[in-house]
């Protein structure tokens, strides 16, 4: 098959707004070009199969798409040489030196430390005036706080983070200028903390890594101040919004919210159909091509920019019955909310227990939860990858 | 040096496809999205190795076939 010439222009969903339909956009095509707000032209993977097997592969290299001047503006430029813009080998040993915090294993140890952030929050929610604006009060602290304690981040630090995360996730409506700035006093604050712990270890993330390059020399200073950033940005906005925007698809069905305040024990199968429906975001970062690959039966040349659409994955109609249909008793596992392959989410686990714990609390202490504004009022940050809320304003107890 | 024999618990197996990725040809995901090897037993390869090191769920073990031993995933 030949390259067709003319892309197609493309706009991710915005924030709030239905997204667009992929299968009429590409024609059916399992791969097809397009042109994106922001310039670039590149290449959209969409469907289960197809998705599956581009991100397995390592021929999409993550390296590449993050080279300087290739970068797509915004929080891509940060991610050079980190964990999130490296391939095999380099990434493996990256990912190695924190793979085993992240664990399945060790992340079920920290439940009950989450369940009690969780309970405290909510504490400090029922003991205010309604309405409570959730962001503020619970869905940020709650994944900020957990984050922290794992990197070992004093906890009086976590609201300058903030507004750190907000200009490094931005996207490319963001002024480029903006975003180094915060990248660079992000990475100051943890070369400062890397001094202090280094002089004072403790059991914590960060000292742990300190160790790994002092005494095994298993990654640079830059990797392990890149390492921290990304770690403690990634622990933020992502699980943060995925609680508000979880929330309104749960408040949109009460009957299923209903369902798991009496039956919690279905809230691990419902935190996975709420992964599968979610849209976090605009576009996944995106790979570029080693060689030209052959996927779904179309070859994509060498040097392109290649996108998957892990949303579409999630709604592949071959794989997920009635696709469209929210529904907390289904098994929503197998979709793709985290990735796969060797940029898999690193916090997968970490974020399943964070959601698990929350919606457990949020049902059972609060119940009659509901918005206290129409929810088209909601506002959403401008200037994001990612969907976020600038608040989300609730109430609870009796009308 | 002795093979290593693979094995992957598909209890614990949360389908990341890490392994996949990392160990070409090695490991294999079945229709529930859930990974095994696809030769039980195998050449010492650190591929294999750093698979087993970075699977999130720590499903994948490794020993040595001669020995039964577990091999050190470092």
């Amino acid at each position: 098959m030949t390259i067709d010439s003319s892309p197609v222009a493309f706009t991710p969903a915005r924030p709030g707004q239905p997204a667009p339909d992929i299968a009429t956009i590409s024609g059916g095509r399992p791969a097809f070009r397009a042109e994106l707000p922001d310039g670039r032209v590149v290449w959209l993977v969409s469907g289960y199969e197809t998705v599956r097997q581009m991100i397995v592969d390592q021929r999409f290299s993550r390296a590449l798409a993050v080279a300087p001047g290739r970068a797509a503006p915004g929080f891509e430029m940060s991610a050079a040489g980190s964990i999130s813009g490296t391939d095999p080998p380099e990434h493996t040993r990256l990912r190695k030196l924190v793979a085993s915090a992240f664990t399945a294993r060790r992340v079920e140890a920290l439940r009950p430390r989450v369940a009690g952030i969780v309970n405290e929050l909510i504490d400090a929610m029922a003991a205010r005036p309604q309405p409570a604006d959730l962001v503020a009060s619970f869905s940020l602290p709650l994944p900020a706080q957990v984050i922290c304690e794992v990197l070992g981040v004093p906890a009086a630090d976590t609201s300058q983070f903030h507004a750190w995360s907000d200009a490094i996730i931005g996207d490319w409506q963001r002024d480029a200028g903006e975003i180094m700035t915060a990248v660079a006093e992000l990475y100051g604050y943890f070369s400062t903390l890397i001094g202090i712990k280094r002089a004072r270890p403790a059991d914590d993330l960060i000292s742990a890594l300190i160790a790994a390059r002092d005494e095994g020399d298993r990654l640079s200073e830059h990797e392990l101040t890149a390492m921290c950033c990304a770690l403690l940005i990634a622990g933020h906005e992502t699980t943060a919004n995925h609680i508000n925007l979880s929330l309104l698809l749960l408040l949109d069905h009460p009957d299923q919210v209903a369902a798991l305040r009496a039956g919690p024990e279905l809230i691990p199968a419902a935190v996975e159909e709420l992964l599968r429906c979610t849209r976090l975001g605009g576009l996944p970062p995106a790979r570029v091509t080693t060689e030209d690959v052959r996927l779904g039966g179309i070859t994509i040349p060498a040097g392109e920019q290649v996108i998957p659409l892990y949303s579409t994955a999630n709604r592949d109609r071959s794989v997920f019955t009635d696709p469209d249909r929210f529904d907390v008793t289904r098994d929503g596992a197998g979709h793709l909310a985290f990735g796969a392959g060797v940029h898999h989410c690193l916090g997968a686990q970490l974020a399943r227990v964070e959601l698990q714990e929350a919606f457990r609390g949020l049902i059972a202490r609060l119940p009659g939860l509901r918005l206290a504004v129409p929810a088209s009022d909601l506002e959403f940050k401008p200037g994001m990858a990612i969907h976020s809320l600038r608040e989300l304003p609730v109430r609870w107890g009796e009308p | 040096m002795s093979r290593w024999r693979i094995s992957v618990d598909k209890d614990l197996c949360i389908g990341s496809a890490m392994c996949v990725a990392i160990a070409p040809g090695r490991f294999a995901l079945d229709e529930r999205q859930r990974s095994g090897p696809v030769e039980a037993e195998i050449e010492p390869d650190e591929l294999v190795r750093d698979a087993a090191a970075s699977c999130p769920s720590e499903a994948i073990s490794l020993v040595d076939a001669g020995t039964g031993q577990a091999v050190d995933l470092d």
